[in-house]
């Protein structure tokens, strides 16, 4: 049995503009000691669901679904359970240290208060073991150190004592939220070494979630791509990036620049990502697709599974998209980056225009905005 | 390439920063942070100059400083020979036409009380009074179909975009007044990857069309290689390196240059575990109190006593050239010394 599973995970918002979906049927399990990336870009859910796992969604939020931790179900369970398992099983870091960490205590204090309150460690004896785990971490002079304030610290370090403090009661999960984004690169490296080195030193699987894919590619054994609230593809990591069966995948790689490699244009994927007030009818990247059929709007095409362990839910054929796109190269840039102008897809396609509308719409339907008012 | 003229001569820029806090006495002695520690390159007219750096390394410092946002000396002289450092607004003017800046937060950068129509046609009505208003429209509109925004969004407010329409909005402000110059001050950081290659694609058609020179800040070192004709590597306020942007790629000579480099996670699994990265010793050093010497000597694999000493000077040939005393890529025995170095300081003292 898988240690961590969640199946058919939906978390919805009630906003002022509606109810926002943002994760639609998730499933996913997490085996002892192994490490999932979840990728995505901003809105696709990747963060939520997280959240979701954790019982740490904001108010207007609201879950279905089912999450278990060791066959427990822990979605919507009572905070002292919730609070048990955040204590016992499953840890979070996040990615901006400094909000994540009391500006006010010490950061022994704040690294002792979780001993404390879990364990019912003495003080001194809390603080002691915090100090062993900044070590841990490779926080030079961790004694002295352990006595600093938040901002004392830099970036790179303060997501480190984020880490110590999330291992402190040795968790089985970790859940890593774009633990680098902040960093730089160099730092990023570090961190990422010390997450790697962490995890075989304390056996413990990880959730690492961001939007670089080149993090990915370094450090997960498995990978889900997320787009528009939905899993896209999952699949081991090597068969994902040599053989990308999505067109977002697909269309996410050609849109990285690379160090090692030259190239003249970027191949962008056009327009942007749906607004998640309005859920597409279908496949949350039709409107994007270069594949896009006539299906693909009208219902989400199931994840089914093609390979062990890979699956994909795309409509169109595998080996159509494995092809490559024909006429993506061709389309001029300013006809494929419009960013689709609501109004316009009003007036070819009414059925769309209820659940394709992009960005500007967040700010009101289309209609109240005359065109030329004054 | 260093016939033509330049378009952008820069020699010895330094900004310094006076850094008073709260509570200091008027007599306390000024506390001083150089943020740019004399640069030196030209830019031809056309080019793209990639400038990256990590956070802290006066990149963006440098820039401001170039159109006047930041207090500098040394001299920045433009195609007509005017210094640009130190130029009263009045004679400023003249230039900032020339000189246009795209900046990161693409909403922040957009006043959110003005309509889209209002925001690009600012520097054209500025720079151009005389200009009728039907002229300025027409010209709004044709410089928003260019960037791909539909010129019918003409009367609406920034919070109605997406960043990356947001962008699009920044870029042809910049460029409505046809400057010779745009200054990017990491115009795509904020956006996801697929927004962020519609806008690196529509930068360098832009500049291919209209001929633009670029100053192109970014700490994402693929970003840059990929826009970039030469590439100026930047660490706690100095030139590491300037090359290029093949060159540099290619057969990095400074030691930061190559960590930077071998730090860059690439989308492709069997190249990242196979890959050795070159760690760094240590934090970057406060700006407050720099090394003496080559300022990289504290955290760098071949230090040796001369870097101490004397700061090296930006020497080789004019289409590759490098700040180090002991330039050349780093052996498999200092990339292993860096490692161990790095185990040893993370050890408690």
């Amino acid at each position: 049995m898988a240690l961590l599973d969640v199946k058919d995970l939906n978390v919805t918002f009630s906003t002022n503009d509606g109810e926002v979906h943002a994760v639609n049927g998730i499933n996913l399990s997490l085996e002892r000691g192994e490490t999932l990336g979840i990728v995505g870009e901003s809105g696709s859910g990747k963060s939520q669901l997280s959240f979701a796992i954790m019982g740490l969604l904001a108010k207007n939020g609201r879950a279905t679904g089912s999450v278990t931790f060791d066959g427990q179900e822990i979605l919507n369970a009572k905070p002292k359970v919730l609070n048990q398992i955040r204590a016992e099983n499953i840890a979070m870091i996040f990615q901006d240290p400094m909000t994540s960490l009391n500006p006010y205590m010490r950061v022994s204090d704040q690294m002792a208060e979780v001993l404390t309150l879990h364990h019912g460690l003495s003080k001194s004896a809390a603080v002691a073991e915090s100090v062993r785990m900044l070590d841990a971490v490779r926080i030079p002079d961790a004694k002295g150190r352990a006595r600093l304030y938040p901002h004392e610290f830099s970036g790179g370090m303060r997501q480190r004592v984020m880490i110590a403090m999330a291992l402190l009661c040795k968790p089985d999960v970790l859940i890593a939220d774009e633990p680098t984004t902040a960093l730089d690169v160099t730092v990023q490296a570090q961190i990422m070494k010390l997450l790697d080195d962490l995890q075989s030193e304390f056996g413990m699987a990880m959730i690492l979630i961001t939007h670089d894919l080149g993090v990915v590619a370094g450090s997960c054994e498995r990978v889900m791509v997320m787009y528009g609230g939905r899993v896209m593809e999952r699949a081991p990591t090597d068969p994902l990036f040599a053989d990308p069966t999505h067109p977002y995948t697909q269309g996410l790689l050609a849109a990285i620049p690379r160090v090692d490699q030259k190239g003249d244009k970027l191949s962008a994927i056009p327009g942007s990502p749906p607004n998640m007030s309005r859920p597409p009818a279908g496949c949350p990247f039709a409107p994007r697709c270069d594949y896009v059929m006539d299906i693909c709007v009208t219902a989400p095409p199931p994840l089914e599974g093609f390979a062990p362990g890979r699956d994909r839910a795309c409509y169109a054929a595998i080996d159509v998209v494995r092809a490559g796109p024909t006429h993506h190269e061709d389309l001029p840039m300013e006809a494929a980056a419009d960013e689709m102008d609501e109004q316009d897809i009003g007036e070819t396609d009414p059925q769309i225009s209820e659940g394709l509308v992009v960005g500007p719409a967040s700010a009101g339907t289309p209609q109240e905005l005359p065109d030329d008012k004054r | 390439m260093t016939n033509a003229k330049p378009l952008l001569d820069v020699r010895d820029l330094r900004v310094t920063f006076n850094i008073r806090r709260e509570g200091d006495m008027p007599w306390t002695p000024p506390r001083m942070l150089q943020a740019v520690g004399g640069v030196d390159f030209t830019l031809q007219p056309g080019e793209t100059l990639g400038i990256v750096g990590e956070s802290g390394s006066g990149k963006s410092t440098l820039a401001r400083a170039l159109i006047g946002l930041a207090p500098a000396t040394g001299t920045a002289n433009w195609q007509d020979g005017t210094n640009l450092i130190g130029l009263s607004p009045r004679r400023m003017m003249k230039y900032r036409n020339d000189i246009q800046m795209v900046f990161q937060d693409p909403l922040a950068s957009l006043n959110p009380r003005m309509t889209v129509g209002q925001i690009i046609a600012e520097p054209l009505v500025t720079h151009h009074p005389g200009l009728k208003r039907d002229e300025v429209k027409t010209r709004v509109k044709q410089m928003m179909e260019r960037v791909g925004l539909l010129p019918n969004q003409i009367n609406r407010y920034p919070h109605e975009f997406s960043g990356g329409q947001c962008q699009r909005i920044g870029i042809a402000r910049a460029l409505i007044v046809e400057p010779k110059l745009v200054i990017c001050d990491e115009p795509v950081s904020a956006l996801d990857v697929s927004i962020q290659a519609q806008v690196i694609n529509l930068l360098a058609d832009l500049q291919r069309d209209l001929g633009l020179a670029l100053i192109f800040i970014a700490h994402d070192l693929s970003v840059v290689k990929h826009i970039s004709d030469r590439v100026l590597v930047m660490y706690l306020g100095k030139v590491m390196e300037l090359a290029q942007a093949e060159s540099l790629y290619a057969d990095p000579q400074h030691p930061y240059t190559q960590a930077l480099l071998s730090a860059v996670p690439v989308p492709d699994p069997e190249l990242e575990r196979a890959k050795t990265i070159i760690p760094l010793a240590g934090e970057l050093p406060s700006p407050m109190a720099p090394p003496s010497g080559c300022v990289f000597r504290t955290r760098c694999p071949r230090a040796q006593s001369a870097c101490a000493a004397t700061v090296p000077e930006l020497l080789g040939t004019p289409a590759h050239l490098t700040a180090c005393h002991f330039p050349g890529p780093l052996t498999p025995e200092e990339i292993a010394r860096a490692t161990s170095l790095e185990t040893r300081v993370a050890e408690p003292a």
